[in-house]
């Protein structure tokens, strides 16, 4: 077996996992919480891509940025993850909190809607052609290594904040006020109300946080791979959407565990596959249809518990 | 009335779907300290009258007022704030929690930590917590040998009937209300757990110092509980005062059973 392949393969496996997994965070929770897909999910992402662009060209672009590296890449992070907050908190007032006793169909709808205009408005105000985040002037292209196995920095910085967001998120929902706010919201919105828990503001933070961990996805996509363009959010919002159902859809872990699983797959597909780099996303989507065949509920969702 | 202002009043409160009037004109007023049943047969507009001063709906005309302040067009959760706390006919808790989450959950908001103190359990985050669970077993020990320590630590789905209904008393216990309103508390209960309930509810006021608005439709229970019995048939009030004086009205009794039955009475 060429084990240098086998690890080049899952090290870049992870990396796009930890993009899925973070997009596939926002899926769930607001899943979780609202029984809604927020199918404009994935054009957040590509928006999250672009500012972490502009961020980076604020701060005098990759050949000579204003200050080292590292803070640069932090300030396009940051602000990548609070634009796309704010958008994701204007999308929900804006385009699902007027439907919200509405049919499930009708926000669904506004949902496809609020994608196209995103992707058309990106089109519009960025333009077609791809654009380059240039990571190798910005940071270089040293790599790390454990005897076979290769790490980009990129790639190390994505699967160790991928990890670092996850842990936060996973403390924030456990331990914080609005976390146990999300959960009693997301198991009875209307009795959760009657408790003293101010719905809509819980709702707006969940897609604050769903929204910029998808910004954030987005700056570590263009990180490691380089290009950006304004029909990037369609087919990783569906990865991500893959992941969140793999996992079960509504449970945090799950959304982890699948983001993984499909990055893996895809990547192990590339390698291992008859056909594997041309037709991965096949496989990836097999691979969800095989999932949900056996586990219909995902891997860590919970079959449905009906209140009587 | 009562000489001093009542803690909780609806004066003219209406409220329609479409065509359908659901509420028309009431008045009705709790004094502190006071249990006040509403009956009336099923479609009466009871659980309606709780959801319009829970702020679930906003009533079409009238107004509602706690403490002399009107609560109407405040969001559900300002009216839990101000001191309403409710249970619900058909059981709503939080089934994904434990018995002791549950009552912890409602505590929340008065929490002051940041995000950060909780995530990281710094002192005041781990110091409120305490305390959050302190009041929730606190709560949780008024039902007594019902309700047990060994239990707290259960899933809510793993309680029996009357064990939710125990439960959902004691989350809305935690909201530290004014004025509890408690719908149906013991519907599906048997006689023995439904006679229990009634002397908890007679508990609730007497140590717990609760106020209570109570819809019901066990007699035995309003007979047992009320100071004074409100009956509602359409959304109207049609008898008002002891539950001796209330249970006798030929309208009461036409509302409940027809009018020829009335008629030969």
């Amino acid at each position: 077996m060429n084990w240098s392949l086998f690890w080049d393969l899952t090290v870049s496996g992870l990396t796009l996992g930890s993009v899925y997994a973070l997009i596939a965070l926002g899926y769930t929770m607001v899943y979780g919480i609202l029984k809604l897909l927020n199918f404009a999910h994935g054009d957040v992402y590509m928006i999250g891509a672009f500012m972490g662009w502009f961020a980076l060209h604020w701060l005098g672009g990759p050949v000579n940025p204003s200050a080292t590296a590292w803070l640069v890449v932090v300030l396009m992070f940051l602000f990548a993850m609070v634009a796309c907050g704010g958008l994701g908190v204007a999308i929900e007032r804006f385009a699902y909190r007027p439907l919200r006793n509405a049919p499930r169909i009708a926000p669904l709808i506004s949902a496809l809607g609020v994608s196209f205009f995103l992707q058309n408005s990106a089109l519009l105000l960025f333009g077609a052609s791809f654009r380059d985040y240039d990571t190798f002037h910005l940071i270089g292209a040293k790599t790390y290594n454990y005897k076979d196995i290769f790490l980009s920095v990129p790639q190390l910085l994505t699967i160790v904040s991928a990890i670092g967001l996850m842990i936060g998120l996973t403390l924030l929902v456990a331990r914080t006020k609005i976390g146990k706010a999300m959960r009693a919201t997301s198991f009875d919105r209307e009795a959760a109300s009657m408790m003293g828990i101010d719905v809509d503001r819980v709702i707006a933070s969940t897609f604050f946080i769903g929204s910029a961990l998808a910004g954030a996805a987005g700056v570590m996509f263009a990180l490691v791979f380089g290009q950006i363009y304004h029909f990037m959010g369609f087919l990783a919002g569906l990865k991500g959407f893959t992941a969140a159902v793999i996992g079960g859809i509504g449970s945090i872990p799950g959304a982890m565990l699948g983001g993984l699983l499909v990055g893996l797959a895809e990547s192990y597909a590339t390698g291992y596959l008859p056909q594997g780099s041309t037709f991965q996303n096949l496989y990836v989507f097999a691979l969800l249809i095989l999932i949900i065949l056996i586990r219909p509920s995902g891997l860590l969702g919970k079959a449905d518990v009906k209140k009587v | 009335m009562a000489a001093t202002q009542p803690l909780l009043a609806l004066r003219g409160v209406s409220k329609s779907f479409g065509g359908l009037t659901v509420i028309s004109d009431l008045d009705l007023h709790v004094d502190e300290g006071e249990i006040v049943s509403v009956i009336g047969p099923n479609g009466a507009g009871k659980t309606t009258l709780f959801n319009i001063i829970t702020g679930v709906y906003r009533p079409d005309e009238g107004e509602i007022l706690l403490e002399e302040q009107s609560i109407v067009g405040l969001d559900p959760h300002q009216v839990t704030n101000r001191g309403v706390a409710r249970t619900f006919q058909t059981l709503r808790l939080f089934l994904n929690m434990s018995v002791r989450e549950n009552v912890m959950a409602v505590q929340y908001g008065r929490t002051k930590s940041s995000p950060f103190e909780a995530m990281l359990r710094l002192p005041r985050a781990r110091r409120e917590e305490r305390e959050i669970r302190q009041r929730a077993e606190e709560k949780l020990s008024f039902f007594g040998q019902r309700l047990v320590g060994y239990r707290w630590d259960q899933p809510a789905y793993s309680l029996s009937y009357a064990n939710r209904r125990r439960l959902e008393i004691a989350r809305a216990m935690a909201t530290e209300p004014r004025i509890l309103l408690l719908d149906e508390p013991a519907a599906g209960m048997n006689p023995a757990e439904t006679q229990e309930i009634t002397e908890l509810i007679g508990k609730l006021r007497e140590e717990g110092r609760y106020t209570i608005l109570v819809i019901e439709h066990d007699m035995h229970v309003v007979e047992g509980i009320s100071d004074r019995v409100v009956a509602l048939d359409h959304g109207v009030k049609i008898a008002e005062g002891s539950f001796d004086a209330v249970a006798t009205d030929p309208r009461v009794i036409e509302a409940y059973l027809g009018l020829r039955k009335a008629e030969t009475k």
